[in-house]
């Protein structure tokens, strides 16, 4: 088993690996957009800021008052989503009654304003983060070397979709979620307070994407510029999926980063662009998106 | 979306309309334009006037889609920057002239429009805005990679070349006259299609759609071909600024580009004819006296968007109108 199509079989998998771990990125940062969208109505262009957010919270944390990546894992999505909170209250939520256009040019402003000012203190090039000393080391499968790191992305960030998934299907704030994201007049007439849960709501999703930061700053460089490239793949990796089905997000963001893996080893030149080629064959084909409603 | 933030919705006898679809204020705002054109280069650095007027030309076009039909393409930087490089391309190494050369690079951006549009018109609102940005940023990294467009480096040293293979363009003050015109018939262009019977259709799919749709119109054939013409016209703007600094980069692909145009726009005021003009005076200009302060400039723009959509979302030109009671 050395080769596979004439693939060395270790280049293969590890590519596998890289697109299952791109693809984690993926579902995570979709699957918090699609949240956001679905009861504030809004497109989260800040979503790639937030997530850079996330990443150099984790750096600060370290850096600054010494706590390690595990306490980064749980801090720095509640500061990020709490800056969230703050940006929903005082600026998002004055938008609602109008073209829900106004929303995608308010979060990309502020979007800016969060990468110039990052880039205003730590520059460019990209800050270390080393993963803490459990994670650091890899296995020897015998086919390939696998990196605990990286392993452990992919398996939290599994576990984290999953446990969005039953908030939002099985819990009594989920069912209040999907009922405001039907018929938020309605959810309100019978005594949900829908302002704070659109707020919550919004909080959470900019959580989502901090906690993907704080993942993906032991892999890729902390830079200010990290979030930016990704969001646009994400938006297309939304755009491929429809943004009506939570499972739908999750299965496609994963399956798209596999799929760029494996045009990596197959044709590397197209590997930057294959997402976007599928988001124009699927429009083309299913307008609606592959698990989105028309 | 246009319509709640315009002046459009204000009538008023001095909103006949007059010469050539426009209205006697617009009018006077168009000898205030031509008459700055005409005497700025000899006051202000030509380069500088050139670069804003390209700007302005393209956020014209952008103007055409999320003014007239409701579009927000944040993709627009495709168009530009194409239109940049292949007009690079055929004026370097084809060694076409220069009015040969943007053409080339109107025709590419003519037909990748028409790709672009037919696949982004099967959604609407957000979605539309997504997918534009995508496409974007296909040609961003096809761009990267290319081997005609240099990577990284970009098309350097591009001859401006002889206009129809006579007048030579190399003197800064007969590429600013040539620059000057295409600005002006673009500009024209625009302002003719909106007040064509083609254009009345155009605002009627931005006011309401379905309405349309059941009057009998192909609502997305109408799009499609609005999408195609702000496409054109974004890549002439695009061809035009490469040959006056002779470089075309990966900047004008970037989706920070795209951005640009619809923060010019914004500044200006959607849905007014003279608004992205003022916008990209004003962020051209701003740009220029801010380049040292590298990543603030970001930071600026951002405060700027936040800004105008909270507080001015009609615009410089909008709030004016507004105040004058006019359509401008």
């Amino acid at each position: 088993m050395d080769e596979i199509f004439g693939i060395p079989a270790p280049l293969l998998f590890g590519q596998l690996l890289l697109g299952l771990i791109n693809g984690a990125f993926y579902a995570m940062l979709s699957l918090g957009l699609a949240v956001i969208f679905g009861l504030l109505n809004i497109i989260n262009f800040t979503h790639g800021a937030q997530f850079m957010m996330g990443a150099f919270v984790a750096w600060m944390l370290l850096n600054w008052l010494g706590l390690g990546y595990w306490w980064a894992l749980l801090l720095a999505p509640l500061i990020v989503g709490l800056s969230g909170v703050i940006i929903e209250r005082t600026m998002i939520s004055r938008l609602y009654k109008l073209d829900h256009l106004y929303g995608l040019l308010l979060t990309f402003g502020i979007g800016l304003i969060i990468e110039g000012v990052f880039r205003n203190y730590f520059g460019s090039s990209g800050l270390p983060y080393r993963p803490p000393a459990e994670l650091q080391g890899g296995w020897d499968l015998g086919f390939m070397f696998m990196p605990v790191y990286r392993f452990w992305v992919v398996v939290f960030s599994l576990v984290v979709c999953l446990a969005t998934w039953l908030m939002i299907e099985k819990t009594r704030l989920g069912a209040y979620l999907r009922a405001a994201t039907e018929n938020a007049a309605l959810v309100q007439a019978f005594g949900v307070n829908v302002p704070r849960l659109i707020t919550l709501t919004y909080g959470f999703g900019v959580a989502l994407a901090a906690l993907a930061g704080v993942l993906a700053a032991p892999i890729y460089s902390v830079n200010p510029q990290m979030g930016t490239n990704l969001i646009i793949i994400v938006f297309a990796v939304v755009v491929i999926g429809g943004m009506g089905s939570i499972l739908g997000s999750v299965l496609t963001g994963f399956g798209l980063g596999v799929v760029e893996g494996l045009t990596r080893v197959f044709w590397p030149e197209a590997s930057a662009t294959v997402i976007f080629v599928i988001m124009a064959i699927v429009l083309v084909t299913r307008p609606a998106g592959l698990f989105g409603r028309a | 979306m246009a319509s709640e933030t315009t002046a459009g919705a204000i009538a008023s006898p001095r909103d006949e309309i007059g010469f050539w679809g426009f209205s006697k204020p617009q009018l006077a705002a168009l000898a205030v334009l031509i008459a700055f054109i005409a005497v700025a280069p000899y006051f202000l650095y030509p380069v500088f006037l050139m670069k804003l007027l390209c700007f302005a030309l393209f956020a014209c076009a952008f103007n055409l889609l999320i003014g007239y039909v409701g579009l927000l393409s944040f993709g627009h930087a495709a168009y530009f920057g194409m239109g940049g490089y292949i007009a690079g391309h055929t004026a370097k190494v084809w060694g076409l002239t220069p009015e040969l050369a943007v053409l080339a690079g109107a025709a590419f951006a003519c037909v990748q429009g028409w790709i672009f549009g037919w696949i982004a018109i099967r959604r609407q609102g957000i979605y539309f805005a997504m997918i534009t940005l995508a496409l974007a940023q296909m040609v961003y990294f096809f761009c990267l990679q290319a081997p005609f467009t240099g990577g990284e480096d970009g098309i350097q040293a591009i001859p401006r070349g002889s206009l129809f293979g006579v007048i030579s363009l190399e003197p800064d003050m007969t590429m600013y006259w040539f620059v000057a015109a295409v600005f002006l018939a673009g500009f024209l262009f625009i302002h003719r299609i909106i007040h064509s019977p083609y254009g009345q259709v155009l605002k009627a799919i931005r006011e309401n759609e379905p309405r349309a749709t059941s009057l009998g119109y192909r609502t997305d054939d109408y799009k499609l071909v609005a999408f195609i013409l702000s496409a054109t016209i974004s890549g002439v703007a695009g061809g035009v600024k490469s040959l006056v600094f002779g470089i075309a980069t990966l900047t004008d692909v970037f989706w920070a580009m795209s951005g640009e145009a619809v923060l010019m726009t914004l500044v200006g005021g959607i849905g007014t004819v003279f608004g992205p003009v003022v916008g990209a005076a004003v962020i051209v200009t701003m740009q220029n006296y801010l380049a040292e302060m590298g990543a603030w400039v970001t930071v600026i723009q951002g405060v700027i968007f936040v800004i105008i959509v909270l507080a001015f979302r009609r615009g410089i030109v909008g709030e004016i109108a507004n105040l004058l009671r006019v359509k401008l």
